[in-house]
């Protein structure tokens, strides 16, 4: 329903049934394609439908990495970029836009450059976490937080070396994330990658249960805190990694969405996990419709529509986790 | 059952054990004494696979740690942790209970009937019943100590371990954690400060002394002051009143 009317919704409306005959007509051969305009026929079903779609799996993995890595680092801070992944596929992207970097790769060069980038911080940060034996959560942040530091830095060093202000645009605009590249050709990719991540780490849900409680409590229970926590750090990174290469980086869905899940569901992960996608994928498909329409015909950056409505959500859980203390 | 022999175990620089031993006693408490830092909690990790020793063996129904799964470790031995990060998560008595269930399923699976009966009766023998929808944060120390009891019954492990179960309770709720524990007349062992629970509600005690045991037996034969002052570095006062043995502490006369 919310997708329905939210692909509707843009610089140029659509109303609700229009959209629905136009995606029927589409997908099983229902209705006349006469009785509306070919050009609401292709933005339907060229652009928004394909952009809400991406936007909705985004969102869902979004959310499912934030409570994942909640429970892992045992911090309600941590989000989906703490484990300077996102910081990876910048850098890689950023290589690929300014430079030209692994352009063989063909046309979806700048997307593959962000994900082998999303792949290298995870691969550095195990390496750093990893380098004291056992996999702790304070190990784990602090690895994170230091390679996201050390490629933001080179992303900036990119951008200076390349002297090109159409391409420090380019970067910039990728940086703040965007679903406008969202095409029918890699979003079954998208639904494949992020999809089977988010099935493991609902597999998995009771191991979060039990990690959230300690480590002592988990390795009681049967659980290897260490072992657990490599493998679901992995699984995050791949959905990261793919939601950054389509995307860019957008931010706060990933930290709002499973605290608003947790606030109406509870903390048991069995429902956290779904109630954090489904609250994920709405975050991100309404924030895309605001980032086409607030200053239409001009788009914003949509990870720039999330800061601005993640801001008071982000202060708002600060305080009160302050008023607790 | 399990049995631990000739344990070594170096955390950092330090070596915590050398070539400790300890084992349970069918239906008995086996209580662990020692002063801070003799290795009590260390050995006591090293039973449920949370410390790996460096020398030793440490076998489950005759079977060595090593070869184990921690899922299977978890089937043989429950443990009541120190674990205190609980507090960042709400969960209710009920399912936090529940999750000490987890060993006897997959990570698929869901809990089933059985799993929530195992959690009545775990809840039903530690008199927190009424509990079960209570948040985890709004319980007192003891009765907390009783939730974690309740967990470890749940799991329907041959053997439980405790760590300092009776830390920071008030003299009311150590005596009852302890007499709770008794009465399960499950394999235990538990790490204990307080020599005069110990001499109260173990069947048999381990004194440990710089990673090592320094003497085991019974309360009786271990509670001596020849044993406990050259070990605590305290001068050891026995007073009888004529049920039960009290011990009285005092620094060593020059």
């Amino acid at each position: 329903m919310s997708v329905v009317v939210a692909i509707g919704l843009g610089p140029v409306g659509v109303a609700p049934p229009t959209v629905l005959k136009i995606i029927g007509h589409h997908m099983m051969g229902l209705f006349d394609a006469e009785s509306w305009a070919r050009t609401d026929d292709a933005i339907i079903w060229q652009v928004r439908l394909p952009r809400v779609l991406l936007g909705a799996i985004v969102g869902a993995a979004l959310g499912v990495v934030g409570v994942t890595l909640q429970a892992l680092v045992r911090n309600p801070l941590a989000e989906p970029y703490i484990l300077g992944v996102s910081s990876g596929a910048s850098a890689g992207a950023a290589a690929a836009i300014l430079f030209g970097v692994g352009s063989w790769l063909g046309r979806e060069s700048v997307s593959l450059m962000a994900f082998f980038g999303a792949l290298g911080a995870l691969a550095l940060v195990l390496a750093l976490a990893r380098s004291s034996g056992r996999i702790t959560p304070s190990q784990m942040l602090v690895a994170g937080v230091a390679v996201a530091y050390l490629l933001s830095a080179v992303t900036s060093l990119l951008i200076l070396f390349a002297e090109s202000e159409y391409g420090a645009r380019a970067v910039m605009f990728w940086l703040l994330g965007s679903l406008a590249n969202a095409d029918w050709s890699t979003l079954p990719i998208g639904y494949l990658g992020m999809g089977a991540g988010m099935i493991l780490v609902f597999w998995w849900r009771r191991r979060l249960d039990l990690l959230a409680l300690g480590d002592e409590t988990a390795m009681a229970s049967g659980v290897d805190p260490g072992r657990t926590r490599l493998q679901l750090v992995v699984v995050v990174a791949m959905c990261v990694g793919f939601a950054v290469s389509l995307s860019g980086g957008i931010g706060f869905v990933g930290l709002a969405a499973p605290h608003i899940a947790r606030r109406i569901i509870g903390p048991i992960h069995r429902h956290l996990i779904p109630a954090s996608a489904a609250f994920g994928a709405l975050m991100l498909v309404w924030a895309d419709v605001a980032a086409r329409m607030v200053l239409q015909p001009r788009e914003l950056p949509i990870g720039v529509v999330t800061g601005v409505l993640g801001a008071p959500v982000l202060v708002a859980l600060v305080r009160k986790l302050s008023h607790n203390a | 059952m399990i049995t631990a022999t000739g344990i070594d175990l170096r955390l950092g620089a330090v070596d915590v054990l050398s070539g400790a031993q300890l084992s349970t006693r069918p239906g008995q408490v086996v209580g662990l004494i020692g002063p801070n830092g003799s290795g009590k909690s260390s050995l006591l990790r090293c039973l449920y696979g949370m410390l790996r020793p460096h020398r030793g063996a440490v076998l489950i129904d005759d079977v060595a740690i090593g070869s184990m799964s921690q899922r299977s470790i978890a089937r043989a031995v429950a443990v009541v942790t120190q674990d205190t990060s609980a507090e960042g998560i709400d969960i209710s008595v009920g399912e936090f209970v529940l999750l000490g269930r987890h060993v006897h399923r997959g990570d698929h699976q869901g809990f089933t009937d059985d799993d929530r009966k195992a959690v009545l009766d775990g809840l039903d023998m530690v008199d927190m019943s009424s509990f079960a929808d209570r948040s985890i944060h709004h319980l007192s120390g003891g009765e907390r100590q009783r939730v974690l009891i309740a967990r470890c019954i749940a799991q329907q492990s041959s053997v439980i371990l405790l760590d300092e179960p009776t830390n920071h309770l008030d003299v009311r709720y150590q005596h009852e954690v302890l007499a709770l524990v008794r009465h399960l007349q499950i394999d235990s062992i538990v790490v204990l400060h307080d020599l005069n629970l110990a001499s109260r509600y173990c069947d048999h005690l381990a004194l440990l002394d710089h990673g090592r045991v320094v003497r085991q037996g019974q309360p009786d034969d271990v509670l001596q002051s020849e044993v406990l002052e050259p070990v605590y570095g305290i001068e050891v006062r026995r007073l009888a009143d004529g049920r039960h043995s009290h011990f009285a502490f005092g620094p060593l006369s020059p």
